[in-house]
């Protein structure tokens, strides 16, 4: 049953695009409403909440000891995870992470590490030994199309409002009290796009996203870098270089306008 | 900074650490038809990678709720043995894995006529044995051959190539120890070359659009070039076999029948 509306408005979907319309009426480079809510979690030592249109998700932060990794001995890392809550949509269920789960997760991941917008040095307590490992963990509240995007500003948010855990003289946590802030040196973002037909969409709802034939997502940063790439889709779609070129265009405009309305940047 | 001796990526005559040219690949031997069980299989070396991979399907998808009405589902599963990076690998499949198993099989999906096939699998695995960077375009590369050796109908062959950067330079087919640079970026890129659509790109690291500029339309040379060693890999495996003849007695017998009328 589920299906059959779902295909019902994947082919309302496209028959509007093909006007050069979108069914909520936004511009094909216009993103939806973001509103973000920071501190939600009196635990976690840095949280924030998103809504993009109607899609929600949460995301905490949570710093722990950790050992560095054998080739990077004085550096502390990030770990990016997602979490599909049944409660999000009738299509998630719990169980091991999907595929789905797990890319969006390194998806964020690598534009947050390639951009370098935490110095991992500056994470490493005793050289070779101990180091924190900052835990970025992604909840859905509601689906309805663009996790990645949603995610990928809630995990910067959440990243610039937290705090690292104090620790004592023997180097162990003190519970519910906090040292200095984690600095943030670059600001990057993901913009996500859609192909419908020969048309390219930024920010996709779900039933866009249903509707669509490929999708691609570009990190970009504040100093002009694009940081990660991804392109999928579960439909056979593909992107040419012109179009790619597009979502560049787009996303560095899109991104910039995000960083100065939530991060204060020019 | 400064503590180890700079890497010189690429020398004042143009060659890069293994010796290449910017624009040059590695060493590629491919062959088609290795794996007598399978519909359809490739065995690729690329540089130090040594993939095989194998198609079984269409066949009947099951589970049955998983059954795509409109299509095959192609399901690609992408996998490193233990012994083929220079620690040991555990054997299960990592988030790395699943994450390139999924969108290389979306990359193939794009290429394959799945409407011909509604209600079923095409199950395409890829095996790494032996890994020095560019494992998952290695795998690709390989994969698409082994769908069009099991006669799975297509667009057009997929070919992939590693683009990126090292010490400032943007090169092709980069290697592990390129990979390793400092300000290393990677891009492995797969299209379909006869209409240079993209059908897989992903991409990390530091890059300016200038950079991505360049970098694309090297690699879309790239997987022209790789796109030829396939044709040649298959019409190897295919030599003898009487197309040209079948082909030339149709038209006769077609022509016996007009000649008749």
């Amino acid at each position: 049953m589920q299906n059959i509306i779902w295909e019902l408005e994947s082919d309302k979907i496209r028959k509007t695009v093909l006007e050069n319309k979108r069914l909520d009426e936004r511009a094909f480079d216009e993103y939806r409403p973001i509103e973000l809510t920071t501190n939600i979690s009196h635990n976690a030592d840095g949280s924030c909440q998103v809504k993009l249109g109607k899609t929600e998700v949460m995301v905490g932060v949570k710093s722990v000891l950790g050992t560095p990794y054998p080739d990077k001995q004085n550096e502390g890392s990030i770990s990016v995870n997602m979490e599909f809550l049944p409660i999000a949509s009738p299509e998630f269920e719990y169980g091991p992470p999907s595929s789905e789960s797990i890319e969006t997760a390194r998806v964020v991941d690598r534009g947050l590490r390639e951009a370098k917008a935490l110095d991992f040095t500056k994470l490493c307590i005793i050289e070779g030994e101990k180091i924190w490992v900052v835990f970025l963990d992604i909840y859905t509240l509601n689906q309805d199309g663009n996790l990645f995007d949603a995610s990928s500003i809630g995990c910067l948010k959440a990243l610039s409002e937290a705090k690292l855990p104090k620790l004592d003289e023997n180097n162990v946590i003190i519970p519910y009290e906090y040292d200095k802030k984690l600095e943030l040196k670059r600001h990057p973002l993901l913009s996500t796009f859609v192909k419908i037909g020969n048309s390219v969409l930024v920010d996709p709802t779900l039933g866009e996203e249903k509707a669509s034939s490929a999708r691609f997502s570009i990190a970009t940063t504040e100093d002009d870098y694009i940081t990660a790439f991804q392109k999928g889709g579960k439909a056979s779609g593909s992107f040419s270089v012109q179009e790619i070129d597009q979502c560049i265009e787009t996303a560095f405009k899109r991104a910039k306008e995000l960083r100065k309305k939530f991060f204060g940047k020019k | 900074m400064g503590k180890e001796k700079e890497i010189v990526y690429v020398d004042k005559s143009g060659k890069r650490l293994d010796g290449r040219k910017a624009d040059e690949l590695r060493p590629i031997k491919i062959k088609v038809g290795v794996v007598p069980n399978a519909d359809g299989s490739c065995y690729l070396e690329w540089g130090y990678n040594k993939v095989v991979a194998a198609v079984y399907g269409p066949k009947e998808a099951l589970p049955k709720h998983r059954a795509d009405p409109y299509g095959a589902n192609v399901n690609y599963y992408y996998r490193m043995a233990s012994f083929s990076v220079s620690d040991r690998k555990n054997p299960r499949p990592g988030r790395r894995e699943i994450e390139i198993s999924k969108v290389s099989g979306e990359a193939l999906k794009a290429a394959i006529f799945t409407e011909q096939f509604p209600n079923t699998n095409i199950d395409v695995y890829v095996e790494i044995f032996d890994s020095n960077a560019g494992t998952r375009i290695a795998g690709l590369t390989a994969a698409s051959l082994a769908l069009v050796d099991a006669g799975i109908p297509m667009r057009g062959i997929v070919a992939g190539c590693t683009v990126g950067k090292a010490g400032g330079h943007i090169l092709v087919d980069l290697t592990k120890e390129e990979e390793d640079a400092p300000d290393a970026v990677d891009i492995p890129l797969a299209i379909i070359p006869e209409t240079e659509e993209i059908v897989l790109l992903q991409m990390d690291g530091l890059l300016k659009k200038e950079e991505w500029d360049k970098a694309v339309q090297m690699g879309i040379a790239g997987c022209k070039q790789i796109l030829e060693l396939q044709k040649k890999a298959l019409s190897k495996k295919f030599e003898g076999f009487p197309v040209q003849e079948i082909a030339s007695d149709l038209r006769s017998e077609s022509k016996k029948e007009e000649i008749k009328e």
